[in-house]
């Protein structure tokens, strides 16, 4: 079981990475002052420096505080609800890349709400369609804002 | 009495039916976003910013600010109902006021809290009335030196005053002022931080970052967590609205003690949630009855409210006059405005008079109308909770996907904001707290031009930061508030040592 204190260790470790990563892009954009005083890598070089020792800080922290017991970060029963919505997300981030917005967000909630909310089938379908009709007037009629569109607002002119 | 004649002057502003129908349109979609779980004030605001791109400046930032207080509203339907806070804020109106739900007593409840939230607002209006227009001409001082000291001001206070792990604290505010930096630096025009990736030469827009932080992850947490939403109906009749109007006189100090709790916390950077605990813990302190605090006493309803209210609207005060968001709603009114071409800060008094006091009068009308609004409504609002949250949850995550995608026309954003999905879920989970991040990123592009401005300037020398009395006692008080925990810890040590 993963516990609080492995993840924030994971974490540590991966902004520490970051901060190493932006820091060495900034030390190599310029770090020290010219004519027009400090270059551009001068700000944020220090603020790499300053996140990478907050997270030595914590590091160092959380390693020495061995001995109490670390609260469980994610059960496993929490997780795979985690997962019931996060892999229909990124399937939905997938699927408006060559579907559309629209209609990626009509699979979306007329899928889940039926797979994971057990919802009856006509019902899902019928309020995956109502909402994306609703949001396709809304924005791309009323608001003049425009979204990513595929092959099925093409059949309708648009 | 020029502030009142400018008051009148913005109302002018404001009187018409267009304006008059965005005001309630925003109200109504603030309060849906208040209600809904995993929807918010900041992400609320976030999403719909889009929806106003087209609209000029005084219509977007009306709408825009009746959704805020739309959600401050919609935020205590929840408590008091489901005892699921909306917001942070509204933890501690659950104390009682779910306990009042399930007495029966939830109209009583609801009424107590609008209308307390309605005076805590009112309160902080009239500060900023008066009070903004005074700091923005005494701003207009200020030069790069200044500004950068109350930059500092504003992250150290985070850090100092910050409930969370100081290194968290920082760790957040560093990583935010760092992704603020990518892209083109907007000294040089040289590009930064992008390693050739043309996606981000644009940079990391704060608004996507917000609507994955806030939005995106709060949806994964509601999943975690399964709530069962189970709730109390509730439909307020006027003569419960008269009975607890009439019994309110009788709690003035409280209300008075904690709108100006909540007005000093809202001034303060990053007070908001902190005023709503400290304005109930105050008025359990300072009670005859502390016993009854926790089983549904209106006091402990009352207090909570009117302090978070009166901190969610004063949070505005820094913003228009200073530019420096008080809170992380605040901080995405300020994105707007600089979306709309307007730069927050001093001058907006002097060049956009007609924006700024049309703001201002919104205010005031939008907090009237919204009481109206939500008294007459709960029933509606209330029901919007019954629907099962398989059917929210999609519809929040498409919401938030059109708000990511329309800032920039970017599909790119839509992975930003889930990868931000994931980074705040992780980080609320490990008490990392996202609003110095927020505040970080969206003041770190001006933070940096005052400090390398300053700088130059000064050629280089940092005596610069003490070099008046007024850029020295911001820049100490800066210092002072980083090191707060261990100067209050050293000075303790003092005392008990001496005593």
């Amino acid at each position: 079981m993963t516990s609080n204190r492995a993840v924030d260790i994971v974490v540590s470790l991966a902004l520490l990475a970051l901060a190493a990563l932006l820091g060495f892009d900034n030390w190599r954009t310029g770090i020290s002052w010219d004519a027009t005083g400090p270059q551009p890598g001068y700000f944020p070089f220090y603020l790499a420096l300053i996140l990478a020792g907050a997270c030595l800080y914590g590091l160092v922290k959380e390693t020495s505080a061995r001995k109490e017991p670390s609260e469980t970060f994610v059960t496993r029963e929490q997780f795979t609800r985690v997962l019931q919505v996060f892999v229909p997300t990124l399937a939905f981030c997938l699927l408006t890349q060559w579907l559309g917005l629209y209609v990626a967000s009509f699979l979306l909630i007329a899928g889940f709400m039926a797979w994971v909310g057990r919802i009856a089938w006509w019902k899902s379908l019928v309020t995956g369609l109502v909402f994306a009709i609703l949001m396709f007037v809304t924005f791309e009629i009323a608001f003049d804002v425009i979204m990513p569109k595929g092959p099925v607002e093409a059949l309708f002119g648009h | 009495m020029e502030a009142f004649s400018l008051l009148l002057y913005g109302f002018g502003v404001l009187l018409t039916w267009k304006t008059l129908a965005l005001m309630m349109v925003g109200l109504i979609l603030g309060i849906f976003v208040g209600v809904l779980p995993g929807l918010g004030g900041p992400n609320g605001v976030a999403i719909l910013l889009p929806l106003t791109f087209t609209m000029d400046p005084t219509s977007a930032i009306v709408m825009l600010s009746c959704i805020y207080w739309g959600a401050l509203f919609g935020g205590a339907i929840t408590s008091i109902l489901f005892n699921i806070p909306g917001e942070a804020w509204s933890v501690a109106t659950t104390f009682d006021g779910y306990p009042m739900a399930q007495q029966g007593r939830a109209a009583e409840a609801l009424t107590a809290a609008f209308t307390s939230s309605f005076i805590g607002s009112l309160v902080a209006v009239l500060l900023i009335t008066f009070l903004a227009p005074g700091i923005a001409s005494f701003a207009l001082r200020f030069g790069p030196p200044e500004f950068f000291a109350v930059y500092l001001l504003t992250f150290c206070s985070f850090v100092g005053l910050g409930r969370e792990e100081k290194h968290k604290t920082i760790i957040s505010m560093t990583l935010g002022l760092l992704l603020a930096g990518v892209g083109m630096d907007t000294v040089s025009g040289q590009l930064r931080m992008v390693f050739g990736w043309s996606e981000l030469y644009r940079g990391i827009n704060f608004l996507v970052a917000v609507i994955g932080l806030f939005g995106i992850s709060e949806i994964l947490l509601t999943m975690e967590e399964r709530l069962a939403l189970r709730g109390h109906a509730a439909a307020i009749s006027l003569r419960v609205v008269l009975k607890v109007w009439k019994e309110m006189p009788r709690y003035w100090v409280t209300l008075l003690r904690s709108s100006a709790i909540g007005c000093w916390l809202g001034i303060t950077p990053g007070g908001a949630i902190a005023a709503s605990f400290m304005g109930y813990n105050l008025a359990k302190r300072f009670s005859d009855d502390k016993e009854s605090f926790g089983k549904g006493r209106i006091e402990g309803v009352f207090a909570p409210e009117t302090a978070a209210h009166a901190s969610g609207t004063s949070a505005l005060l820094p913003m228009l006059a200073l530019g420096i968001p008080g809170s992380g709603t605040a901080a995405i009114l300020l994105g707007g405005l600089m979306v709309w071409g307007l730069n927050p800060g001093p001058l907006l008094f002097v060049e956009h008079k007609n924006f700024v006091w049309g703001l201002i009068a919104s205010m005031y009308l939008g907090n009237v109308v919204g009481l109206v609004l939500v008294l007459t409504t709960v029933p509606v609002f209330a029901a919007v909770l019954r629907v099962p949250f398989a059917a929210i949850a999609p519809m929040i995550v498409v919401s938030c996907a059109i708000g990511a995608y329309a800032i920039q026309n970017a599909m790119f954003d839509i992975w930003l904001m889930l990868l931000f999905g994931v980074v705040g879920y992780v980080f609320k989970k490990i008490g990392i707290p996202l609003a110095p991040f927020t505040l970080a990123l969206v003041l770190g592009n001006r933070a940096e031009d005052a400090f390398r401005l300053s700088m130059i300037g000064a050629a280089g020398d940092l005596r610069v930061f003490w070099s008046n009395g007024l850029v020295g006692s911001i820049t100490t008080l800066a210092l002072v508030l980083l090191f707060w925990p261990v100067i209050s810890a050293a000075w303790e040590r003092l005392r008990t040592k001496a005593t």
